[in-house]
């Protein structure tokens, strides 16, 4: 594998301008198309009528909403799997992180609307004969200090976790099961109803969001379009870290850990790092996808969950970032569309995919694509030099 | 020429049921009754009990139990609960079971047949005074005691610690003098000295304290805790200082030993989670720690066991003692072939690419789920559970040991002795650790690389699909099975050092009996939690494990 890489990367170094400029055109390609499905979307749920053709329902709103914070999860992983070469099975635990920060603060702006009529405490509380809220709910009815946690939760997490691994260097395989065994222990914590999250059934029930209706139109459409918003920038931010000085090196520990290390770079910093922005990011998603499908429980936080966002990214292409976006959305559509019409057989082509993916795509959708657009392109160079050669001839003479 | 035997035996038969000796399975009361040349039937007697004089009833019960007869128990404890009836019209003596609308299911207690239902007017209950009911109490008691069965004898006995009574005390002592057995014995003189505490003599309380001494019987403790614990005002049950000074030294020293067996007790309980892990684990050794592929479908091959053991239950439900028996290599041979299939199939195109091979198998794994929703349900199947391994070995009062556990113990033991011997002794085991330890040096040597990769994977499938049988014996058989024992089984074998056997022996051991330790003071989840936070923190010190192996096969 290393030897494989190695190859590679020597190989985009010499290209790397080349590709830097191919990269960025698909920058602009991919935030043109996104803040056209920003805008678009909304407009046609709210101002186009229901009977016309070109209506999009409530239900397809949240639907593509639910998938661009797919997207920005699988943005997320991309960025350590892709560029880092970390691969962890523990991604949907931030994720769930950010959900339940912004769910804690829907709960509490539940206020006294809820079964029980208690103003201070969410009905579960209440349910578990409980008096007063416990210390880590403080601060939560607060707009700001929820937004700071929903970055900061899955930060802190992303930190602690990340800084007993990489300084003891934990790679490779290790790291994917650590992780692992990190999503599993906070899942059976977050089961339990002691920890004061709602146990199995989560935190669900919401009625606004700072104030809003969440079952208005209007919100669902500016969630949908910060979605979209934050999809964007955070692909912005991946592009930009993986193009700066700071992402080549992480393409240099990915590619050959131990050979960084000798040059001089801090690996662990730099793994540390990407790895705390990604926790960060998979935060955003979460909590941009909690008010929309109105509940967070713990499994959210099921190993599964996490495995299957790495998929997304396999089966886009890892290591393109808009790879993963694709591959986010095609997987999601294809399992809400499968799922629906023939339940029985989509756990078959999940498995499928994995497999065929991971033997036969290794570069993903993308690739194809991008061996199309070689093959094209070796075609016309063949084509040119052979016409070069008759002009030039043609000229000589 | 059988028949010619046969025929006159049941003509026999005949005659006897004719003459109201139906108790055909109690050959020794047949002979008892019909050699004794007693001037009145077991029948004719037991009719006497519908006398409507208490002291006619009481001699009839006396009679009654004079007889020897298998039938007695019964009629004097459905007596006793009053649940014994006479039917008007013909004075058969029946009990009654009530049903739903009123009526009454009536059975003849002295031929044993059901005679049908009733109305609740049919029947008439045969009464009982105190008297009657003490003098029953002590002759059931001392029937019971001097019955032929050793078991019945004991759990006679047993029952008479739990809820003897003083009248009962002759019986005992009648039954003590006689009794041969010694486990018998010190049952009985336990319900004797558990009467004889209430004593009004000091000296006989005394000799019961000390009766007392060394047993863990529940009852036992409590008896003597609720002696010589002082009440609200700080005064002892027992007054005579020496009798209370003895109860307190025996309750200190029953409990110091409890707590002691209830130690032993958990330690056996962590020994058996940590076969059952080993169990799971010991096929990821193989295919994780020896070959270095990340097989995520590991948990479906046990899955692949568990319904193998189920479907061999369904071929063949008349044994299901053997089924077991039988599932073992059965879900060796198809978890085996399953495996290889998916080494051939997918794995070998993705060596030297460990995420790949995870994310492929974790894809295998979603198949093979799905497959046997499709072919089985996606609900629980049940495994039955043969005679042999129901029950526990009763060590003494405070220490039981279940049978299933003790024999999973075992049989994972068993599965890494032989493993360990294969790896070691075999031809196959040398091939597969010179592949492992140099491919191409193997290679060169002839042995087929591709084959031995092939069979080893095999051989880790299989060893999960013997893992199944096992757990099929203990959780529920279901499409998840699989999945709840992956995570645990990847904890194991990088707790223990990949790659190492006995680290795979040595962590599943610790793990289980850590969390069967933790789990009274944290609860079961919280344990759980536990361990994992600590495995993790665990690999950070020691990023390859308890047992990491040294020198150049690391860089392998």
């Amino acid at each position: 594998m290393e030897n494989h890489s190695t190859i590679k990367s020597r190989a985009s170094k010499s290209l790397f301008t080349q590709n830097l400029f191919m990269k960025n055109k698909a920058t602009k390609r991919f935030i043109v198309i996104l803040a056209v499905i920003a805008l678009l979307i909304p407009a046609l749920n709210l101002f186009v009528p229901e009977e016309s053709f070109f209506h999009v329902s409530n239900y397809t709103l949240t639907l593509f909403g639910k998938y661009l914070c797919f997207a920005l999860l699988a943005l997320s992983v991309d960025l350590i799997w892709g560029f880092g070469g970390i691969l962890s099975l523990g991604h949907g635990a931030f994720f769930a992180l950010g959900g339940y920060a912004v769910g804690m603060h829907l709960m509490r702006e539940i206020g006294d609307r809820g079964v029980y009529g208690n103003a201070e405490l969410p009905d579960f509380m209440v349910f578990l004969n409980w008096n007063e809220l416990p210390w880590y709910w403080y601060g939560s009815d607060t707009a700001l200090f929820t937004l700071f946690m929903i970055v900061a939760a899955p930060g802190i997490l992303a930190f602690v976790f990340g800084w007993l691994a990489f300084r003891s260097r934990v790679t490779g395989v290790y790291l994917s099961i650590i992780t692992q065994a990190m999503t599993y222990a906070l899942m059976l914590a977050f089961f339990r109803n002691e920890m004061g999250f709602g146990g199995n059934n989560g935190l669900t029930d919401f009625k606004e969001i700072f104030g809003f209706n969440l079952q208005s139109d209007e919100t669902r459409c500016v969630i949908f379009f910060l979605s979209a918003l934050f999809l964007g920038l955070g692909y912005l931010l991946c592009q930009y870290l993986v193009n700066s000085k700071f992402g080549r090196v992480m393409i240099s520990i990915r590619d050959a850990e131990s050979r960084t290390r000798f040059i001089g770079y801090r690996v662990e910093h730099f793994k540390l790092l990407v790895f705390v922005i990604s926790a960060m990011l998979a935060g955003i998603a979460g909590a941009l996808y909690v008010p929309q499908v109105g509940i967070i429980n713990p499994g959210e936080f099921s190993p599964i969950n996490s495995i299957e966002i790495i998929i997304w990214v396999a089966v886009g292409g890892r290591g393109t970032l808009y790879g993963a976006v694709i591959g986010a959305l095609l997987v999601n559509y294809a399992k809400s569309y499968f799922t629906a019409a023939m339940p029985e057989a989509w756990l078959y082509m999940l498995g499928a995919l994995f497999v065929v993916s991971t033997i036969f795509l290794p570069k993903g959708v993308v690739g194809i694509y991008q061996q199309w657009v070689e093959r094209r392109a070796e075609k016309k160079a063949k084509a040119i030099p052979s016409n070069e050669r008759v002009e030039v001839g043609s000229s000589s003479i | 020429m059988l028949t010619r035997v046969l025929i006159p035996v049941f003509v026999f038969l005949l005659i006897a049921v004719g003459a109201g000796f139906v108790a055909a399975e109690s050959a020794a009361t047949d002979t008892v009754s019909s050699e004794d040349p007693i001037d009145v039937s077991y029948e004719e007697t037991a009719q006497k009990l519908l006398a409507q004089d208490f002291s006619e009833k009481s001699a009839a019960i006396d009679k009654l139990a004079q007889f020897g007869d298998k039938r007695t128990p019964t009629i004097f404890n459905n007596l006793l609960e009053g649940n014994l009836y006479y039917q008007k019209k013909d004075n058969i003596i029946v009990t009654a079971e009530e049903l739903e609308d009123g009526e009454l299911k009536i059975t003849d207690v002295l031929t044993g047949n059901v005679i049908g239902t009733v109305g609740s007017r049919a029947v008439q209950k045969i009464s009982v005074n105190n008297n009657l009911r003490n003098q029953l109490r002590t002759t059931v008691a001392g029937l019971e005691l001097s019955d032929q069965d050793k078991s019945v004898r004991l759990t006679a006995a047993k029952n008479l610690i739990k809820n003897g009574s003083e009248d009962l005390l002759p019986s005992i002592k009648r039954a003590v003098a006689s009794e041969q057995d010694a486990e018998v014995l010190k049952s009985l003189k336990l319900a004797m000295a558990i009467i004889d505490i209430k004593s009004t003599d000091a000296t006989v309380r005394l000799l019961a304290v000390k009766e007392m001494e060394g047993v863990l019987e529940s009852e036992i403790i409590a008896t003597l805790t609720q002696l010589s614990t002082p009440d609200a005002e700080g005064i002892y049950p027992e007054k005579d200082p020496q009798v209370l000074a003895e109860a307190k030294r025996v309750v200190s020293d029953s409990k110091s030993a409890v707590s002691y067996y209830k130690i032993l007790e958990n330690l056996f309980f962590g020994v058996s989670l940590g076969s059952v892990l080993l169990l799971s684990a010991v096929g990821l050794a193989i295919t994780f720690g020896v070959m270095g592929i990340i097989n995520m479908a590991h948990g479906e091959m046990m899955m692949l066991g568990a319904y193998t053991t189920y479907v061999i239950q369904q071929l063949m439900p008349n044994y299901l003692g053997l089924s077991i028996i039988v599932a073992v290599p059965a879900a060796f041979v198809v978890a085996g072939i399953v495996g290889i299939i998916i080494e051939r199939g997918v794995i070998r195109f993705l060596y030297g690419r460990p995420l790949e091979t995870l994310l492929a198998t974790f894809g295998i794994s979603l198949i093979l789920q799905q497959l046997v929703r499709s072919i089985f349900s996606p609900l629980n199947r049940s495994v039955a559970t043969p005679d042999w391994m129901a029950g526990s070995l009763q060590i003494n009062g405070a220490l039981s040991l279940t049978y299933n556990r003790l024999y999973i113990i075992v049989f994972s033991l068993v599965v890494l002795a032989a493993l360990i011997l294969l790896l070691r002794n075999t031809i196959f085991g040398l091939q597969m650790r010179a592949v492992t330890q140099n491919r191409s040096m193997a290679n060169s040597m002839g042995i087929r690389s591709s084959w031995v990769d092939a069979l080893t994977f095999g051989l880790g499938s299989g060893i999960a699909g013997i893992a199944g049988v096992a757990l099929s014996q203990l959780t529920n058989v279901g499409p998840n099975l699989g999945q709840s024992y992956i995570i645990d089984s990847f904890m194991v074998v990088v707790f223990g050092g990949v790659g190492n056997l006995f680290g795979t022996f040595f962590a599943a051991m610790s793990l289980g009996i850590i969390n069967k330790f933790a789990e009274p003071y944290a609860g079961a989840v919280l344990a759980k939690i536990l361990i994992l936070i600590f495995i993790i923190l665990f690999i950070q010190r020691r990023p390859r494990g308890l047992f990491a192996l040294k020198g150049r096969a690391v860089e392998g």
